[in-house]
C-alpha cells in the first residue's frame, strides 16, 4: 500500500536520444498504483491493487500535435513511439483544425506534493477498521446489504520537455465508500458516503470518524423506509454542500469547458449553451454566486501543481458576482478561442491525450449560517447525497435526485421524505441562489468519475461548497 | 501476442506452490485515435498498451494484482514474480471469503478475427475528403484488440481481433444534429463513402426549423439507437442477480411479479455472432444462448458463480459484476416504412442522451432525447424537435406502453474506450410505445 517507487527510466536522456525533426517533443511518464479493498455484508469482495506504468510521446509537427502513448518502457521503443507520433502528426497537419506553436506547452520547472498526515496503514490496521465500519452499516435487521470501501491511489508524473521543462508532481489520492441498503417489504430505501474522495492520507480512515459515519448513514437508511413520499410541487430547495458538488459539476462546470463550446465534444458528452461571446457579460446566476477554478485547495481532490501541458495553475474567479469571466479552457483552448482560461488541460493516464477537464471548481461561502437559511423558508425542502443525475448535451435541462430530505415548515425543518428530485435549467437554477452558506456549511468533495473525451477519459474532480438556497423549485417524488 | 502471454504463463504456472492456484487474465490494443471537429483533425495518436493480471487464491483467500507489462520478457518475468510475492504476503492480513469460487479445468479457446485496417500512417487521407462540405465531428479508432484468460489447472482461453470505427454527428450551422457510426473489420473506401454521402442526405432533414413541443404523455417512436441506451441500464442495477438480491435493481419488481413486462419484449444473451469473447474472468465459458426476459417474463438473470455461491442461484457463468456483455432483443413485426404512419401523431426518437436511474427500485428511468428527433403528424415528419427530458418506468417503457417493435434489428456497436476499445454492441429492433413521458 506504500507509495510505488518510479523506475529508474531517465527521462532527459530518453529525450536527448530521440532523433526526429519535430518542432516541439514531450515525454510524460506516469506510473499510478491502487490499491481496492471492499467489504460486503461481512466478507471480503475486492483486494486488488492495479498498476499502470507507461509513457506518453508527444511531438508537434507544422503546427499539428501527435501522440503515442506506449506500455514499452526502453529507448529504443520511445524512438519509436515518437517517431510514429511524428509520421502522424506530419499527416494529420495537412488537415488540423488549427495550428498551433510550442507556446502552448510552455517551459516548466518545478514539483508538487499531495498534502498528508498518515502515509500509509498496515494492511490489517485497513481490514479492521472495514470490517468494523460493516458491521455499523448492518446495524438493524432492516439492512439487507452493506459495502465498506477503500481506494488508495498514489500516482507519480514526471513530464520533461524539449523546451526545458522539468516536472515531478506526486499524488496521493484516497477514496472511502460506505453504502446500506434497507428493505421493509417492497419498501428499499439507501444512504451513503462515497463523495469525499481526497488528496489525503489515511488519516482519512480514522477509527472514531468513519465509525460515527457509518452509524448515521444506518439509522438514516432504516428512517427513511417509513418516511412520505417527496411531494411533488414547486418550492424552496436547500442543497446540503455534499449535493452542491454534483449540482456544480454539471450544470456549471461542463458547460465552461472551452473545449466543449468550441465543439470538439460534440459527439460524445456534448456541446454547451454557452456561447465564447458570453464571457464577460452572461448572468450565469444571482450577484451572490462566486464560483472559483482553485487547484492550490489543499486536499482538494483535484488540486495540482501544474497541468499536463506545463501550465502552472493558479487560483481564478470563473463567475464572480454571477456574471461569467472566464473559462475552463487551457492554453490550446485559449488560443483557439481568444477568451481567458485556466490551466486545466489534463489526461486520465499515460495512454491518453490531455484535454480541457474541470479540476477543483467551487462555490465560494457567503454569509448565511445553516440556520439563517432554513428559517428563510416558509415552504421547501432541504436534500442531501447525490443518488440521480442527468443533464442534456448543452448543459441546459437537469435532473437530479438525492438519497434523503426533510421538509422545511414555516423556517423549521420538520418531516423526512423518501425519494427527493428536482428538475430545472441551468441559468434560471443559478439565478434563484437566494442565500450561499458560510463557511460553517462549507466542505470539500471529490469524485474520480469524471466522464468525457474521444477517447474516453475518466478523470478525478474535486468541489468544494457551502450549502445554498434556490428559490421555487420543482420538487417531486418517487416512481 | 498470444505466445507472449503463453510464455508468462508457463512460469507463472512453473513457480506456483502446493495448494495455490492462479488465474490469469491479460488484455490489450494496438489503436489508433484521430478525432475529428468539423470534418478537420484535433488530435490525432497511436495507444500501444498490455496487461496482465494475477489473481491467487488459496485457503479460502482471494487478492489480485494488475499491472501494464513493458513487451520484455526478462523484465517482465521478474515483474510477475515480485508482484506474486506481494499478493503471497497480502494473502495472510485478509479474511477468509466464504464464497470464494476456484477455477476448473474446462475446454479452451482460441479465437482470432483478421481484418483489413487502414494504415495508421496515412489513414487521414481515406478518411477525410469525403467529409468535405458538412461539419463532422467523432471519432476514429482503428487497430487490433486482444484479450487471454489461464489458470494453473491447465486452462487457457484467446480472444484477438481487428476492429475499426468512426462514430460520428453531423452538424447543422442552427446546431441540429444526426448521428451514425461506420464500424467493422474488413476496410471498404466505397462502403465508407456511400455510408458517409447517406448521412449528408438525412443532415438535410434537420434544416427544418425546430419546433418546441410541450411537456406530456406522447405516442412514441424510438430508433434502434435510442432502444440500445434503454438495454444497457439492465447491465447498471437490472439484470445482475446480486444487484436483485441486495435490493438494487430495478427488475426487483419483475422477479417479485409485481411488475411485468409487455409480450413484445423479449431479451437474449447471445454469443453466437462472436463479437466478444465467451470466457469471463475466472474463465468460464457463459452459454452461447441465455434467455433472459422473454415474452415478457423473466426467465434468468445473469449469475456469476460467486452470486451462486453466496445466494444458492445456478450459476450462468456471467463476468462477476453481472453485465450484458452480448445482448439481443428481439425483432417484432412492424415494418419500417410503416414507422411514420403507425405514429400518425407524436414524436420519433432517434438517439437518447445520458440515462440515469430516477427511481431505481421504480424503474424509473431519465434522460434526454438527442440528434434526430422529430414531431410526426398525419403520418410525416413536420419537424426536428427541441431537445426534450424524458422520465418514465422500464415498466411502462418495455412493457404497458409497448405496442410493437420493429422486424428488424441492428448491431449498436460498443464503441467506448474508458478501459480500452470496447467489442461486440447491442442488437435491438425500434419500439413503437403508446405514450412516453417527456417532463421538461
Amino acid at each position: 500500500m506504500g507509495r510505488e517507487v518510479v523506475s529508474t527510466l531517465n527521462l532527459n536522456k530518453v529525450l536527448k536520444n530521440i532523433n526526429i525533426d519535430a518542432d516541439w517533443i514531450g515525454l510524460r511518464h506516469v506510473k499510478e498504483s491502487t490499491t481496492y479493498r471492499v467489504i460486503r455484508d461481512g466478507n471480503p469482495e475486492e483486494n486488488n491493487t492495479n498498476i499502470e506504468h507507461g509513457i506518453m510521446v508527444e511531438v508537434l509537427v507544422n503546427g499539428q500535435f501527435g501522440y503515442y502513448g506506449t506500455h514499452r518502457l526502453d529507448s529504443n521503443s520511445i524512438n519509436h513511439a515518437a517517431q510514429k507520433a511524428y509520421d502522424i502528426a506530419k499527416n494529420a497537419a495537412k488537415y488540423s483544425i488549427h495550428s498551433f506553436s510550442n507556446s502552448v506547452r510552455p517551459k516548466s520547472i518545478g514539483e508538487y506534493n499531495s498534502p498528508y498526515k498518515i502515509k500509509s496503514l498496515d494492511l490489517d490496521q485497513l481490514m479492521d477498521i472495514l470490517i468494523k465500519s460493516n458491521i455499523l452499516l448492518r446495524g438493524s435487521k432492516k439492512i439487507i446489504s452493506a459495502t465498506s470501501m477503500a481506494r488508495i491511489v498514489n500516482m507519480e508524473m514526471n513530464f520533461i520537455s524539449s523546451n526545458g521543462s522539468n516536472l515531478k508532481q506526486n499524488f496521493l489520492y484516497v477514496g472511502p465508500g460506505f453504502r446500506t441498503i434497507a428493505q421493509d417489504g417492497d419498501i428499499i430505501q439507501s444512504r451513503s458516503y462515497m463523495d469525499q474522495c481526497k488528496q489525503i492520507g489515511m488519516e482519512m480512515f480514522d477509527e472514531e470518524f468513519v465509525m460515527k459515519k457509518c452509524e448515521s448513514i444506518c439509522k438514516e437508511a432504516v428512517e427513511l423506509l417509513h418516511a412520505d413520499e417527496c411531494p411533488n410541487e414547486n418550492m424552496d430547495l436547500v442543497l446540503h454542500s455534499d449535493q452542491m458538488l454534483l449540482q456544480i459539476h454539471e450544470s456549471i462546470g461542463h458547460a465552461l469547458e472551452v473545449d466543449r463550446i468550441l465543439g470538439d465534444e460534440r459527439n460524445y458528452a456534448g456541446w454547451s449553451f454557452v456561447n465564447l461571446d458570453d464571457f464577460g457579460k452572461l448572468k450565469y446566476g444571482s450577484d451572490i454566486m462566486n464560483i472559483t477554478f482553485d487547484p492550490t485547495i489543499p486536499s482538494e481532490f483535484a488540486s495540482y501543481g501544474f497541468d499536463d501541458t506545463g501550465n502552472k495553475a493558479t487560483k481564478e474567479f470563473i463567475i464572480k458576482n454571477g456574471i461569467l469571466q472566464r473559462g475552463l479552457g487551457g492554453l490550446e483552448s485559449q488560443e483557439r478561442a481568444k477568451i481567458k482560461g485556466v490551466a486545466n488541460v489534463r489526461s486520465c493516464s499515460w495512454n491518453r491525450a490531455p484535454i480541457d477537464r474541470m479540476a477543483n471548481l467551487n462555490l465560494e461561502p457567503g454569509n448565511s449560517t445553516f440556520d439563517e437559511m432554513i428559517e428563510s423558508v416558509e415552504k421547501g425542502i432541504f436534500m442531501q447525497t447525490n443518488r440521480s443525475w442527468s443533464i442534456d448535451d448543452f448543459r441546459n435541462k437537469f435532473q437530479f435526485g438525492c438519497e434523503y430530505a426533510k421538509l422545511i415548515e414555516n423556517g423549521k425543518l420538520t418531516k423526512t421524505v423518501k425519494n427527493p428530485n428536482y428538475r430545472a435549467i441551468s441559468t434560471p437554477f443559478w439565478n434563484s441562489l437566494k442565500k450561499v452558506g458560510n463557511s460553517d456549511t462549507f466542505d470539500v468533495y471529490g469524485t474520480p468519475y469524471c466522464g468525457k473525451g474521444e477517447p474516453n477519459q475518466c478523470v478525478r474532480v474535486g468541489h468544494a461548497s457551502p450549502a445554498c438556497v434556490f428559490n421555487n423549485i420543482e420538487i417531486f417524488g418517487g416512481a | 501476442m498470444d505466445k507472449y502471454y503463453s510464455k508468462l504463463n508457463d512460469y507463472l504456472f512453473s513457480i506456483v506452490n502446493k495448494n495455490e492456484i492462479i488465474i490469469t487474465n491479460f488484455s490489450g490494443e494496438n489503436s489508433q485515435f484521430i478525432r475529428f471537429n468539423n470534418s478537420k483533425i484535433r488530435q490525432t495518436g497511436i495507444v500501444d498498451d498490455m496487461n496482465f493480471s494475477i489473481t491467487l487464491l488459496l485457503n479460502k483467500r482471494k487478492s489480485s494484482i494488475s499491472m501494464t507489462l513493458s513487451g520484455k520478457e526478462n523484465k517482465d518475468l521478474l515483474l510477475l514474480r515480485s508482484y506474486l510475492d506481494k499478493l503471497r504476503i497480502d494473502m495472510q492480513n485478509i479474511p477468509e471469503d466464504p464464497f470464494i469460487v476456484f477455477p476448473t479445468l474446462s475446454d479452451s479457446s482460441k479465437e482470432i478475427y483478421t481484418g483489413s485496417l487502414l494504415n495508421f500512417d496515412s489513414a487521414a487521407d481515406y478518411l477525410v475528403p469525403i467529409m468535405q462540405g458538412v461539419d463532422l465531428t467523432g471519432i476514429w479508432a482503428s487497430g487490433k484488440i486482444f484479450s487471454g484468460n489461464a489458470n494453473s489447472l491447465g486452462l487457457h482461453h484467446w480472444f484477438e481481433t481487428d476492429t475499426f470505427s468512426l462514430d460520428y454527428s453531423l452538424i447543422t450551422p442552427s446546431k441540429k444534429m444526426v448521428k451514425a457510426c461506420f464500424a467493422g473489420t474488413k476496410w471498404n473506401q466505397n462502403e465508407y463513402e456511400e455510408y458517409i454521402t447517406d448521412s449528408k442526405k438525412k443532415l438535410e432533414l434537420m434544416n427544418k426549423e425546430p419546433i418546441k413541443i410541450k411537456p406530456g404523455d406522447y405516442r412514441t417512436y424510438i430508433a434502434p439507437s435510442g432502444v440500445s441506451d434503454l438495454i444497457d441500464m439492465f447491465s447498471w442495477g437490472g439484470i445482475s442477480e446480486a444487484a436483485i438480491q441486495q435490493g438494487d435493481s430495478s427488475l426487483i419488481k419483475l422477479k417479485t411479479l409485481e411488475e411485468k413486462l409487455s409480450p413484445c419484449f423479449s431479451l437474449t444473451e447471445d454469443f453466437s455472432n462472436g463479437t466478444v469473447p465467451r470466457f469471463n474472468g475466472t474463465g468460464e465459458i457463459a452459454p452461447e444462448k441465455l434467455p433472459l426476459i422473454i415474452a415478457g417474463s423473466l426467465k434468468n438473470t445473469l449469475v456469476c458463480s460467486r452470486t451462486e455461491k453466496e445466494y444458492k442461484v445456478q450459476t450462468n457463468y456471467a463476468t462477476s459484476d453481472e453485465s450484458l456483455r452480448s445482448p439481443v432483443m428481439s425483432p417484432g413485426n412492424l415494418n419500417e416504412e410503416s414507422i411514420l404512419s403507425n405514429i400518425n401523431e407524436g414524436v420519433y426518437l432517434s438517439n437518447l442522451h445520458y440515462l440515469n436511474w430516477s427511481d431505481k427500485i421504480g424503474g424509473r428511468v431519465t434522460g434526454m432525447t438527442r440528434y434526430a428527433c422529430f414531431w410526426v403528424e398525419n403520418g410525416e415528419i413536420i419537424a426536428p424537435i427541441e431537445n426534450m427530458r424524458f422520465d418514465d418506468t422500464i415498466y411502462n417503457i418495455f412493457g404497458n406502453h409497448l405496442e410493437n417493435t420493429t422486424n428488424k434489428t441492428y448491431l449498436i456497436p460498443n464503441i467506448g474506450t474508458y478501459e480500452g476499445r470496447g467489442l461486440g454492441g447491442i442488437h435491438c429492433p425500434g419500439i413503437m410505445l403508446s405514450s412516453f413521458s417527456l417532463t421538461l
